[in-house]
């Protein structure tokens, strides 16, 4: 793999320009546009997510309100729920893979550029397809977890479950190519002496993140097909009445669901881990155990997934087992918090956006994590369970750490990615509100669960006195929503006319910041050799990162080709996933027919530019 | 540093707030044994995590304040890590966490005991979305209200028809889910959830569905009379007294002595006065025979002693008794029952009941609407009342 980087073409007659036309960026396979378009992508559906928030807020605003139907209501937390997770923390997270990873191990590329197009296009095809079922009026209204049997044609007769299902199976394949790709990337084209134990955090996550795409994915894809053919094909799996099992479900999606969260929630400890000592000026506090910690919580992450069901009745002995489970990845992850506050400890600390976000993080997302302690106690848990208290708990986990931890990334590798700084001062209104708004919105939450608000009700009675809280909550996600608008001004505003950025404006260690921002679209001149954990800091050893002083190659490199192929496979995937919804065999099977095609051509188009 | 100051500012005007309100779906308000172990577990690890919580902010705050660069900063040392910190962090959580998993697993042991022998066994069954309970012991069935006896230890059987619902009443502890009840083979036991508990306070308590089941999952609430054993039994021989037949031809409805000292006064008393005994209002004898001769309610509605004894929907035995209506989201009183009756969709989209003018059609099959002029909703639900 790693000689595809290294080939030399011929030499071209002058400096190869990139392209920049649509047409580009339909085809491209440069892992850098790709990264730029799921950022983009997930952008806009965060903001979709976000408005059905919002909508979801103000109806909860007073008691026995009725701004909108229940059933109305009911599609926006289903949709809220699937688009946040998958359609938003999963595709930015990839945005980062895919801009970042093989500049920190000094790769041109990922391994697969076509396959990561491919990933990216189904990603998009998918979320459209998820949220075409509003111009129907039949969005999902099962929840994002879909429990067996509300999901069944008899209790959901109509499409919306058929749109959740088939959209969540198009969108799986994306993060199982990815996760694939990722783990070849890094695994086959880090840069000669960029040994396992001197990748960046970062490149760390990634790896261990994509371990849990390609293992979890499938556990979810299997429930979705189980799921398919009861509701299509008559079989019962999911059906008491026929001896099916309910509850089966649920361990499947939970299966899938807990290591889901790591997945969503290990890049942003990765992104932190690379902010922290650079803006510390000191490495990285006891690198080789983070890296043990979030290996051993990908691990361990498979053996907790039934706390989530403590309410289910699966006895005592099982329920004890995932008490033990749950509870001891709390000590990785307490032991990640600690090396963090001790980066910091001595250190010469600038407060920049990057850095704000990444503190942030370590004050909020510790609240997330001892709330989860709380329900990890499987007693507790059923007074817990499936209240608001949860739903404050997992918003602190999955905005309070993984955004936050996201966000810190895109005020740390924008300058890379564009040139220019996103504006500093913009950057810490964005900062200031979101930590105002999302506190105030979800820290009330713990108090409505508490006091017997239970999650997913459309309206609740006033006799309950929780009113105040959310009143508290939907004044918080207004100034949450307005944070999301700054950051969304400053990403417009800095792109075009931003403060220039030079090739390492943060005085960062690691193989990134050696080429120029933007890089070229082969990223390295040549190959950098890595001689140290912090490439870029050991001072005296300079000479050895040959990449720092490297500017413009002299001749081209070797990259592959654009190509066309993914956007048209991943349009006839799409297409294939949405025939199912008929439930006629033989339309599904005629819906195979262009991916066939596809496939066929994108097999014999050649994937390099031919030899002269 | 800011966010701790104003995470605590906000902790504490809330916890300001919390004070002296009423929350009558208060998980944190123990009144059976169930509750208070849960309640013991969760104060216990409450601390724990506020614990660690302070340390954590605390180190964060500090750092951050004292290590901020300043003008004039020499190159920090270099430091990679620390052995011997790495394991204080590591064994110092490691032994709160055991210190938490004792307690829990002995609680999770505890709240799952093996079936008492004296126990009260009630049977109660999810319905989408509404609340049915059935006493085998006494032969009773209720719907959305609960009436239990204090201090005698309760087994709750649950399960569901349909879909995933699931049992929650804070006050009295924790939640458990009402799975569908998984078909077998003949001569097997189905599998069935059981909560146990021993309500320790009388009381009147709030609870609701806490699994999303649908379309009106937020209006499938219940309510819970904790009664002394004296009020329980009495109110068990009222409902099997079948108040809903016809009354006696003679103008004296025949009183037993002793049943009336063991239901109390209290329960006379609450009557309204204007029902005199033997004197039935015209409007309830109308209800009574549009409920039971001309409407469809009887096909799925039963109550005690007449010919309705339809299982599909809530059993209306001492109706009139009932605090509220339609799973707990209404106050039980003339107009919102006759509100009821008319137009059930508006106050819960998707229920299983036609309304005055539109057909019932969903998952649970097709009911005609049942037409009923203005006077016979009135009626009906005169009647309705009157069954006490």
């Amino acid at each position: 793999m790693s000689s595809v980087a290294t080939q030399q073409a011929d030499t071209h007659s002058g400096a190869h320009e990139e392209e920049t036309g649509l047409w580009s960026w339909i085809t491209t396979v440069d892992h850098k546009r790709i990264a730029i378009m799921y950022f983009v992508t997930a952008t806009i559906f965060f903001f979709v997510g976000g408005v059905e928030a919002m909508i979801m807020r103000f109806q909860l605003m007073n008691p026995e309100q009725s701004l909108i139907s229940a059933e109305l209501y009911n599609q926006l937390f289903t949709m809220h729920g699937t688009t946040m997770i998958f359609l938003v923390a999963m595709p930015m997270a990839v945005a980062f893979f895919n801009y970042v990873v093989p500049l920190q191990i000094g790769a041109r590329d990922v391994a697969f550029p076509r396959l990561n197009a491919l990933s990216y296009w189904i990603f998009l095809f998918g979320g459209l397809y998820l949220n075409a079922s509003w111009l129907f009026a039949a969005a999902p209204n099962a929840s994002w977890v879909g429990y067996a049997t509300l999901t069944s044609s008899q209790f959901s007769p109509g499409v919306n479950v058929d749109f959740w299902f088939i959209s969540l199976s198009i969108l799986g394949i994306a993060s199982i190519a990815g996760g694939v790709n990722f783990i070849t990337t890094i695994v086959n084209m880090r840069a000669p002496g960029m040994k396992l134990m001197r990748m960046p955090l970062f490149t760390w996550m990634t790896f261990v993140t994509s371990f849990l795409l390609i293992t979890a994915i499938p556990v979810i894809a299997v429930a979705l097909i189980f799921l398919g053919f009861d509701r299509l094909f008559g079989t019962v799996f999911f059906d008491p009445g026929m001896g099916g099992d309910p509850v089966l479900w649920q361990h499947l999606f939970w299966i899938f669901g807990h290591p889901e969260v790591y997945i969503l929630i290990l890049p942003a400890f990765g992104v932190i881990s690379d902010v922290i000592p650079t803006f510390s000026k000191k490495p990285l506090f006891g690198y080789p155990i983070v890296v043990y910690a979030g290996i051993l919580i990908g691990f361990i992450g498979w053996g907790v997934w039934s706390h989530h069901m403590f309410t289910v009745g699966l006895g005592p002995i099982a329920d004890s087992f995932f008490v033990a489970a749950t509870m001891i990845i709390a000590i990785p992850t307490g032991v990640k918090i600690f090396n963090w506050i001790a980066t910091m400890w001595g250190g010469s600390i600038r407060f920049t956006t990057a850095m704000l976000f990444s503190i942030g993080l370590l004050a909020v997302f510790t609240v997330g994590g001892l709330s989860g302690i709380m329900h990890a106690s499987a007693p507790v848990n059923l007074q817990q369970h499936d209240t608001y208290f949860v739903v404050a708990h997992f918003h602190y986990v999955i905005v309070g750490g993984a955004m936050m931890g996201l966000w810190a990334g895109l005020y740390y590798w924008f300058p890379k990615a564009s040139g220019r700084f996103l504006n500093e001062t913009l950057g810490k209104w964005h900062f200031w509100t979101t930590m105002i708004g999302f506190n105030l919105t979800f820290f009330p939450m713990h108090f409505s669960g508490m006091f017997g608000m239970p999650r997913r009700i459309y309206t609740y009675s006033a006799d309950l006195n929780v009113a105040i809280y959310n009143q508290l909550a939907t004044i918080g996600a207004v100034i949450f929503a307005i944070s999301a608008v700054i950051m969304v001004w400053n990403l417009v505003q800095s792109w075009r006319k931003g403060e220039k950025a030079p090739a390492d404006p943060w005085g960062a260690p690691h193989l990134e910041w050696s080429i120029p921002s933007p890089p070229h679209h082969y990223n390295f001149p040549e190959l950098p050799t890595v001689r140290s954990r912090e490439p870029l800091w050991n001072d005296g050893e300079r000479e050895e990162i040959l990449a720092v002083t490297m500017g413009e190659a002299t001749e081209e490199p070797h990259m592959p080709n654009p190509s066309y192929w993914p956007i048209l496979l991943a349009a006839s995937i799409t297409l294939a996933w949405a025939l199912v919804m008929t439930g006629v065999w033989w339309v599904i099977a005629l819906g195979i027919i262009p991916v066939f095609f596809c496939t066929l051509m994108w097999g014999l188009e050649p994937a390099f530019p031919e030899d002269h | 540093m800011f966010a701790l100051a104003r995470g605590g500012a906000v902790l504490l005007l809330l916890l300001l707030a919390a004070c002296g309100t009423e929350y009558p779906q208060n998980s944190l308000s123990p009144h059976s044994d169930f509750a208070e172990t849960i309640h013991q577990l969760y104060v216990s690890i409450f601390w724990w995590t506020m614990f660690i919580l302070a340390v954590v902010w605390v180190l964060l705050a500090w750092v951050v304040v004292k290590f901020r660069a300043r003008e004039g900063d020499e190159k920090p040392r270099q430091i990679r890590g620390h052995l011997g910190l790495e394991i204080g962090w590591t064994v110092g959580p490691a032994l709160i966490v055991i210190a938490i998993a004792i307690p829990t697993i002995q609680a999770v042991f505890a709240t799952q005991r093996p079936v008492s022998e004296d126990a009260m066994t009630v049977e109660v069954t999810g319905h989408r979305f509404w609340w049915e309970f059935h006493y085998p012991e006494q032969g009773i069935t209720t719907a959305n209200e609960l009436v239990l006896p204090v201090d005698r230890p309760v087994n709750l059987r649950l399960g569901s028809p349909d879909v995933i619902h699931s049992f929650w009443v804070p006050k009295l502890g924790g939640k458990r889910d009402a799975n569908p009840t998984v078909a077998v083979r003949d001569g097997e036991e189905p599998k069935y959830n059981w909560l146990f508990f021993t309500p320790q306070e009388t009381g009147y308590f709030y609870g609701q569905c806490a699994e999303f089941c649908g379309e009106s999952h937020a209006f499938m609430a219940m309510r819970v009379l904790v009664e002394t054993e004296e009020d329980f039994e009495a109110w068990a021989d009222r409902w099997r007294e079948s108040p809903g037949a016809l009354p006696p031809s003679g103008p004296e409805q025949p009183e037993d002595e002793t049943e009336l000292e063991m239901a109390g006064m209290p329960v006379q008393a609450d009557e309204p006065d204007e029902l005199e005994v033997g004197d039935e209002d015209p409007l309830v004898a109308m209800g009574r025979d549009v409920f039971l001769n001309q409407a469809t309610c009887l096909a799925c509605h039963a109550i005690e002693g007449t010919s309705a004894q339809g299982d599909r929907g809530p059993n209306l035995t001492l109706f009139g008794e009932r605090t509220t209506l339609a799973s707990g989201i209404l106050e039980n009183n003339p107009e919102n029952l006759a509100a009821w009756i008319k137009d059930p969709w508006a106050f819960k989209p998707a229920a299983a009941m036609p309304g005055v003018d539109y057909d019932m059609q969903g998952t649970a099959g097709f009911w005609p609407a049942t037409e009923l002029s203005d006077e016979q909703v009135r009626a009906v639900s005169a009647y309705l009342l009157s069954l006490k």
